[in-house]
């Protein structure tokens, strides 16, 4: 039996914070050594950001095996729309922890991503949905839903980088 | 710049083995003009799935360029296609992307039509006179509605030929697809809908394009062939790309990616190989041997003119595209999928198509960075010319070749040509 789960809102914020940091720095290996072994990172489609993967086509519904090619892929040569790499930044706030389950912590916080790339800006608005396991002073993700509030990707054109 | 038979925008040389075409039908606002006056005013242009206004009261709203329709089955159960656009004063009667409603009532001064079309409430209408008729001042449908196997076409051409006419030889690919349901197809929820920076017959070209899968698509490649889910389908296999008449054109094939319906690759994992093999099973004994293979072992990616892609790979995809502007389109697509489907198997058939398909895919967003970059490389040289020539009076022209490509583009020229003055204009100002 694990511990049950204690975080504060200051450590989650820095977690958040240093994880915004590690993607807008295209540190994706490290990124995913924030995740569990067994983490989901989704993004549900902009008509329907409640439902779920198994019966809903998403935009993304990455199982770790997928997410660890992600990744991979993005840090490679051939992902031709993110090579050369976007610029982004990511403002976090609105941080909060909506609940804990045992050694699960359940959070949100909004997010507004800004992507620049080949003369074109793209603005991503956001939440994200975390669940995330307390593993001694360590917080691991265990899934990372990012619901957009846009209503279509048209004024963004595609998620071709980690939302 | 060359002459002959040719027309400004479209050099096609019958005798030899040169099929080029000049980049100012990608930037041209004269040549956009013209097609949405030419091409999109006249052809027939997808409108949705039957499944996506399944029960009398469905409404969906679908913008079709600038036009917003309204796509509905009343609650006599007949689909319509109306204008969404008040017949008072013009205002948009629905503003809600899809639902199910009795009535559409107009927000600005209360006016109400049923779902069917009548207008059937008008607050204060003691004020009209005697010639104040709601039967003329119903919401009024696009000229022409027609489906084929529940894909749903509108056509703004009161006098255009029916549609099982127009859509010629893609008849036979759309049962290939329509088929595999045992109860039908359906849309499933979620639509992928975003944008590309690039004129919209890029991606026609790209759609069915075989010969840049290698190099565009070389990380899914890495990725399929690394995770396990790479096997070839056994048999004599296809590798055809074909004209079907009318523009339409695909391209059938072969690939090494699994099948929801119904080809088991390592990556399904082992459980679902016995499923997949009911599948395959039940498919052969309803369709027949020969049928049920081609169905399951070959791919298939079919372009019908001008703007409606349906490729059955990995999964099924439903994608239509309308033009903004020269340099700017809106995309939607869609996943079908046979009605009933396992819950399993539904699931596999989402992270087979997510694998490649859509704008956070392995694949798709690699596809627009390409069509981006051509049109940014037309600006770069706009008085250039791009190559189609690949295999060029092949006999038995493949999925590699450009034979697919020629075909839209021949029927893109038809439809086109200058044949009054407008087009003359067009046909200057475009080779100039």
């Amino acid at each position: 039996m694990s511990q049950p789960a204690s975080v504060t809102r200051a450590e989650l914020e820095d977690f958040l914070y240093h994880e915004a940091a590690l993607l807008d720095e295209w540190r994706l290996k490290e990124w995913l050594e924030l995740f569990t072994d067994d983490a989901t990172y989704s993004i549900p489609p902009t008509d329907a950001p409640d439902a779920d993967p198994d019966d809903t086509l998403f935009l993304v519904a990455d199982d770790a095996e997928r997410l660890r090619s992600r990744v991979e892929q993005l840090m490679g040569k051939t992902s031709w729309s993110e090579s050369p790499h976007s610029r982004t930044r990511r403002l976090i706030g609105n941080v909060r922890i909506r609940r804990t389950e045992g050694s699960l912590v359940f959070a949100t916080a909004n997010f507004v991503v800004h992507r620049l790339r080949m003369n074109q800006h793209a603005t991503y608005v956001g939440r994200y949905e975390y669940t995330l396991e307390t593993r001694g002073e360590r917080l691991r993700i265990r899934d990372r839903r990012a619901i957009l509030d846009l209503e279509s990707l048209r004024d963004v054109g595609k998620v071709s980088f980690i939302l | 710049m060359t002459s002959g038979a040719v027309s400004s925008n479209v050099l096609d040389d019958p005798r030899g083995d040169v099929f080029r075409v000049q980049r100012h039908a990608f930037t041209s606002p004269e040549v956009f003009a013209a097609e949405r006056e030419r091409i999109f005013e006249r052809c027939w242009i997808y409108l949705g799935h039957d499944s996506e206004v399944a029960e009398p009261g469905d409404f969906r709203m679908r913008e079709l360029g600038a036009r917003r329709l309204l796509f509905v089955r009343g609650k006599d159960r007949l689909v319509r296609a109306f204008y969404n656009s008040c017949t008072h004063r013009g205002a948009e009667v629905c503003r809600e992307r899809a639902g199910n409603a009795n009535s559409f009532q107009c927000f600005y001064h209360g006016w109400t039509f049923a779902n069917d079309g009548r207008l059937i409430g008008v607050p204060g209408d003691e004020a009209y006179g005697p010639g104040f008729s709601r039967e003329s001042l119903a919401l009024p449908q696009v000229p022409r509605l027609e489906q084929y196997r529940g894909f749903w076409f509108v056509c703004f051409d009161r006098n255009a030929v029916p549609l099982v006419e127009y859509l010629a030889g893609a008849v036979e690919y759309l049962d290939l697809v329509a088929d595999q349901g045992e109860s039908g197809m359906e849309i499933v929820g979620g639509t992928q809908s975003y944008a590309i920076h690039a004129n919209w017959k890029l991606l026609v070209e790209n759609s069915y394009d075989g010969y840049h899968a290698q190099i565009t698509h070389a990380r899914y490649m890495k990725w399929l062939a690394s995770s396990g889910a790479v096997s070839m389908p056994k048999g004599k296999l296809a590798n055809v790309a074909r004209d079907l008449g009318n523009g339409h054109a695909v391209v059938e094939y072969a690939a090494p990616w699994g099948r929801p319906i119904a080809h088991w690759v390592p990556s399904f994992g082992a459980a679902a190989e016995p499923e997949i093999a009911a599948i395959r099973a039940r498919l052969e004994s309803r369709l027949g041997p020969e049928r049920a293979a081609r169905i399951a072992s070959s791919s298939r990616n079919l372009g019908i003119f001008p703007n409606l892609v349906i490729n059955d790979i990995m999964a099924i995809t439903v994608r239509t595209f309308h033009p903004l502007a020269p340099g700017r389109m809106n995309v939607e697509a869609w996943s079908l999928a046979p009605c009933g489907e396992a819950v399993e198997h539904r699931k596999h058939r989402l992270e087979n198509f997510l694998t490649f398909l859509g704008p956070a895919g392995f694949a798709t967003p690699d596809d627009i960075e390409a069509l981006e970059a051509c049109q940014r490389g037309y600006h770069a040289n706009p008085e250039a010319w791009n190559d189609l020539s690949r295999e060029v009076g092949f006999e038995k022209p493949t999925v590699t070749g450009e034979h697919q490509m020629r075909v839209f583009w021949r029927r893109w020229l038809a439809q086109l040509e200058p044949s009054h003055g407008k087009l003359a204009e067009v046909r200057r100002v475009a080779a100039r």
